[in-house]
């Protein structure tokens, strides 16, 4: 690790202010930034910490019914007090990493890094969740951009997520053996206007809609609607843990056990 | 009735109240008035010509004490092999020099180009990024079997091939062998690959190195598991500084697994520029420095063939193997894949004619030695895979097809060059099916195929050679060293003991075995004695722990020398008692006169040989204390049956291990807890390699498993719970105590019986797979199941 000064602000407003110096990073919950600055990866002059951050932390529930999510929550949090409002959430957030990841690792961390194992992305995808920075708000369809890639500006911060709660969803992660991220993640949420099938770990471009999935769920909300259907191994990851084939077959699976989970 | 002291005992561990405090104290806990800290810069290129290394912007930073290079180290000696393998040819193994740091050529990811002894950690690492490297980069030799063909690049130009030796077992055998395999009713094939591992003991290697310019007196404290060895390996090889001025200290240590047997560069390093700066000098590995620096473990490719009768005896066994050195010999990496691996092929079973030979190979990657097993994992793993395979293709019971080939009379000579003493194979395998319950696996593979899951059972046998081992025999064989073990007994003047050992305990537990062996044999409580190990100012000069052989080498040492206090203590109370000193017996701390109610305590014959004033000394001198070194007259032959069961997923491919079961024989049980321990860590061990560990290179030699990131090791919930049982016991016949050891029993027992197991189960499901190899991962596991 590089020498670095780290500043704590309380308000958004200071968060902004002090991301604007030269260098600045905003630091979550750390879980890839600070190993990434152990490796001496990254040499960032100051770190600006979001955790301090009163207005940016816990849920609540909008009129709308939709559940909001303070950027600088932490997994754990997520997992406890969303689950009355959006029990696949709170379940996704619940199988994150280990509990040191879970009391550390914020959703507006994960979603910033946008890690293309990552499980939140998948989450937000699904769900259609609207992504609210320090200065405007952004669809999911629009904030994810490739692996490690997003809308967002330089010294743009998440402040909020704001998550549609369906009529039923599910989240099936495959683990990848070591590192226990996502080998391929699947959420699937079923909305009245239709169904939302967002799929993580799988695709060099990061977390993506399975579109073919979603009509043929709209139609016919079952795992056996996905029986005609495959995907195709171009553009999957493939490395020590699996070919794109395996990934592109686990998707199919994964999807089936969301579905079905749902129906459970 | 369980005893509840001595032998036989489950006493509890007294290392762990420290252990499970937080009050272990490990070398990293060392820290010395006036310490430096060394970071070594090291190769991110596996192949490569160096040019030029400047470290003059380096040298000039804050906080840098001194920079050295490979130039510092051409006056000293390279890091030693402790192990001369001939090949087949009658001529020796090719010995490439090992640098301390890389010197003109580097020749693995991870390998040392540069130190830094800096006044800080951050200070030496910044001054590292200031070294100017010029190298030319070369071809990596990464694949064995290309790295033996005509033309290959080199790994060591001054060498005449990649092969460090080609090593035929028995090579008198090979063309009766050949013609057996000829002549054969069935000849089994399979071809398999022994996954290379990381052993990641939970404390990485530290060395902390220190000099006094006073008395000319070297100090390294070291995470090792024989300090001895590395005094003499260093001392005498390396840095040229005679015993009497180096002191090897291994506190507390962390886990070894193997890879802290060995001398490393680090600690040679420590101990060098400790004198050159007049400083201590610490190092403390990173975990990424130690994916890359820690020997590696396995790495064999292997062809194996088992010839049968038309009745399924087996006839002959015929291997190949090509076995990574890495890029330089590792302290006992050419005894592994040979003496350690080719006198295990008969296993449990009476073949009558065995040939195997090995390739052991240089590559671009890092040294390669000793893991939990060593050689003997590999042994096992072919020949009850290949076993395995050819009940398939007879159509008979796996189990039946051993029991019909086992060992069953002993002593018994093997046809690869060691003699088992005693065993029973029947009895372990008998104890299996009971333990494992084989009798209601197809009711449970019912079960499972209603969850739409496949079913598998795998069974295997094993035998191990431990109590390594008879210095005349390895002599022979090429071994450098001797490997007979010491103990010094040392009776104080109230009766309690403290007893200086060789071996060295990273986790076996020997501060509670080993007393449970001296209460036994004087009555007096365990808590009375204590165990002294890991510094050579304070203990004898012994060989360490490796090879399952504390207890059976250094046990056996350490029981000789009780003998002889107990003789001496014996002669004492006779004189207190005014007896023959041939009448008197011991027995619960009492000194009695046969026949008679006279007696004296433990505590007063003690006392009387440091107080002598009413003491022979014209006969005896006083004091108690006693010193045995003891070398085995034969390995000893622990010996089991495993079973696993697994659940497939036929969907994803992913593999869960349902049952584990083990039956093992040690001969005769210290502590039967500490035994169930040693061999539920070696199971873990063992399913590690089978399902998730993968040490993996790519082409150009770079290391892509370099983390947790990607290199799966063993958690709690890829585990099942296990069912051990080593209630079968046919002690060793040439030691004192009767044990066999049970150390590595569990790494060598289990992998077998896994991936026996996932066949069993994808053939059970219609797929006609007949191998995957380690780790059969849910991917291989997928690819095999689509490629059927």
């Amino acid at each position: 690790m590089y020498a670095f000064e780290i500043e704590r602000p309380s308000t958004i407003a200071d968060a902004v202010n002090a991301l604007k110096g030269e260098d600045a990073q905003a630091l979550g919950g750390g879980q890839t930034l600070i190993p990434t600055l152990k490796q001496r990866l990254a040499a960032p002059s100051v770190l600006v910490s979001l955790t301090g951050i009163g207005e940016m932390q816990g849920v609540c529930q909008a009129d709308d019914g939709a559940v909001c999510i303070g950027g600088a929550t932490t997994h754990a949090t997520v997992a406890k007090e969303a689950a009355a409002h959006y029990p696949a959430l709170a379940d996704l957030a619940s199988h994150i990493g280990d509990p040191a990841v879970r009391n550390r690792g914020t959703i507006g961390g994960s979603l910033a890094n946008n890690d293309p194992a990552a499980c939140y992305p998948a989450a937000a995808l699904g769900s259609g969740a609207t992504i609210i920075t320090n200065n405007r708000q952004i669809a999911a369809d629009d904030y994810f951009e490739g692996m490690f890639s997003t809308a967002l500006d330089e010294g743009e911060v998440i402040t909020e997520v704001r998550f549609p709660v369906p009529q039923t969803a599910n989240y099936q992660k495959f683990l990848q053996p070591a590192s226990r991220f996502a080998l391929v993640g699947v959420f699937v949420a079923q909305y009245a206007d239709g169904v939302r099938v967002a799929v993580t770990g799988a695709s060099e471009e990061g977390v993506f809609r399975w579109s073919e999935a979603e009509a043929a769920l709209s139609a016919n909300f079952s795992a056996s609607a996905l029986d005609g259907l495959s995907l195709p191994a171009d553009g999957m990851i493939g490395d020590l843990h699996g070919s794109p084939s395996y990934r592109a077959h686990l998707v199919k699976v994964m999807t089936g056990r969301a579905v079905a989970a749902c129906q459970g | 009735m369980p005893k509840d002291s001595g032998i036989g005992a489950s006493s509890k561990r007294r290392e762990d109240l420290r252990f499970l405090t937080g009050a272990g104290k490990y070398t990293d806990d060392i820290n010395i008035h006036g310490q430096t800290y060394v970071h070594f810069l090291r190769a991110d290129v596996a192949h490569a010509t160096i040019n030029s290394i400047d470290t003059t912007a380096a040298a000039a930073m804050p906080g840098v004490v001194q920079v050295f290079t490979g130039a510092d180290f051409e006056a000293v000696g390279g890091i030693p092999c402790g192990w001369q393998v001939t090949d087949r040819f009658g001529e020796p193994m090719q010995e490439p020099r090992h640098p301390v740091i890389a010197h003109g050529t580097i020749r693995h990811v991870g390998e040392i180009v540069a130190a830094v002894v800096g006044e800080t950690l951050a200070q030496a690492r910044d001054a590292a990024e200031a070294i100017v490297l010029d190298l030319t980069e070369k071809p990596a030799v990464v694949d064995m079997k290309a790295a033996a063909t005509e033309g290959s690049t080199k790994v060591h130009d001054d060498l005449a091939s990649n092969i460090c030796y080609d090593w035929g077992f028995v090579e008198e055998n090979r063309d009766a062998v050949d013609q057996a395999i000829k002549d054969a009713a069935h000849v089994t094939t399979l071809e398999l690959v022994n996954n290379r591992l990381v052993a990641n003991p939970m404390e990485p290697r530290v060395a902390v190195g220190e000099y006094s310019r006073s008395d000319d007196m070297h100090t390294l404290h070291t995470t090792s598991q024989n300090p001895h060895v590395i005094r003499l390996l260093m001392g005498a090889f390396v840095l040229g500084i005679p015993e009497h001025k180096l002191r090897v200290v291994a506190p507390d240590v962390g886990g070894g697994f193997g890879t802290k047997i060995f001398h490393y560069a680090e600690e040679a390093f420590c101990t060098f520029a400790a004198k050159a700066v007049n400083r201590p000098v610490k190092w403390t590995s990173t975990r990424s420095e130690a994916f890359m620096s820690d020997a590696h473990g396995r790495d064999h490719v292997t062809k194996i063939e088992l010839a049968m009768d038309a009745d399924n005896n087996f006839t002959a066994i015929r291997t190949e193997t090509y076995a990574n050195m890495g890029a330089y010999l590792s302290t006992f990496a050419s005894s592994v894949p040979t003496w350690l691996h080719g006198t295990l092929m008969a296993g449990n079973y009476k073949t009558p004619l065995i040939y195997v030979n090995v390739k052991a190979m240089f590559t671009n990657t890092v040294p390669v030695d000793a893991y939990r097993g060593a050689g003997r994992p590999e042994a096992t793993f072919q020949l009850e895979r290949v076993i395995d395979k050819a009940a398939r293709e007879r159509g008979v019971d796996p189990i039946a097809l051993r029991r019909q080939n086992f060992v069953t009379e002993f002593p018994y000579a093997t046809p690869v060059a060691v003699e088992y003493d005693t065993g029973d194979y029947e009895a372990t395998m008998a104890k299996l099916e009971e333990i494992a319950d084989i009798d209601g696996f197809a009711a449970r593979r019912a079960e499972s195929e209603a969850k739409g899951k496949l079913r598998g059972l795998g069974v295997n046998c094993y035998i191990e050679a431990c109590g390594i081992a008879p210095s005349n025999l390895v002599g022979q064989l090429g071994a450098r060293a001797g490997l007979y073990d010491a103990a010094t007994v040392r009776v104080n003047a109230t009766g309690s003991i403290s007893v200086m050992v060789g071996a060295h305990s990273h986790g076996q537990g020997h501060e509670t075995s080993f007393p449970q062996v001296i209460s036994e044999m004087i009555g007096i409580p365990e808590d009375q004695i204590d165990i002294v190990h890991g510094d050579t100012s304070k203990i004898p000069f012994g060989m360490g722990t490796y090879g399952s052989r504390s207890l059976a080498v250094c046990g056996s040492a350490m029981v000789r020398a009780a003998e002889k206090v107990i003789n001496k203590a014996k002669k004492i109370a006779a004189h207190l008692l005014e007896a023959s000193d041939a009448d008197i017996e011991l027995k619960d701390g009492q000194f009695s006169v046969a026949g008679t109610d006279k007696s004296v305590a433990w505590g007063d014959v003690t006392l009387a040989a440091y107080v002598p004033h009413n003491y022979p000394l014209e006969d005896i001198e006083p004091g108690l204390e006693e010193t045995a070194f003891y070398d085995p007259a034969n390995f000893t032959y622990p010996a089991g049956a495993y079973a696993c069961e697994v659940e497939v997923d036929p969907d994803t491919g992913k593999v869960t291990i349902e049952r584990f079961s083990a039956a093992d024989d040690f001969g005769n049980v210290i502590n039967p807890m500490i035994v169930s321990g040693q061999v539920h860590g070696g199971i873990a061990q063992g399913i590690g390699q089978a399902l998730l560990e993968n040490c993996a290179y790519d082409e150009d030699g770079q290391l892509i498993s370099a983390s947790y990131m990607d290199y799966a090791m063993p958690r709690a919930d890829d585990l099942p719970f296990y069912t051990v049982d080593h209630s079968c016991q046919t002690p060793c016949t040439h030691n004192p105590l009767g044990v066999k050891g049970c150390g590595e029993a569990g790494a060598i027992g289990s992998p077998p019986s896994v991936v026996n197991a996932v066949i069993d189960a994808l053939q059970s499901g219609g797929k006609n797979v007949t191998h995957i190899d380690m780790p059969v991962t849910p991917a291989r596991v997928w690819e095999a199941m689509n490629n059927a």
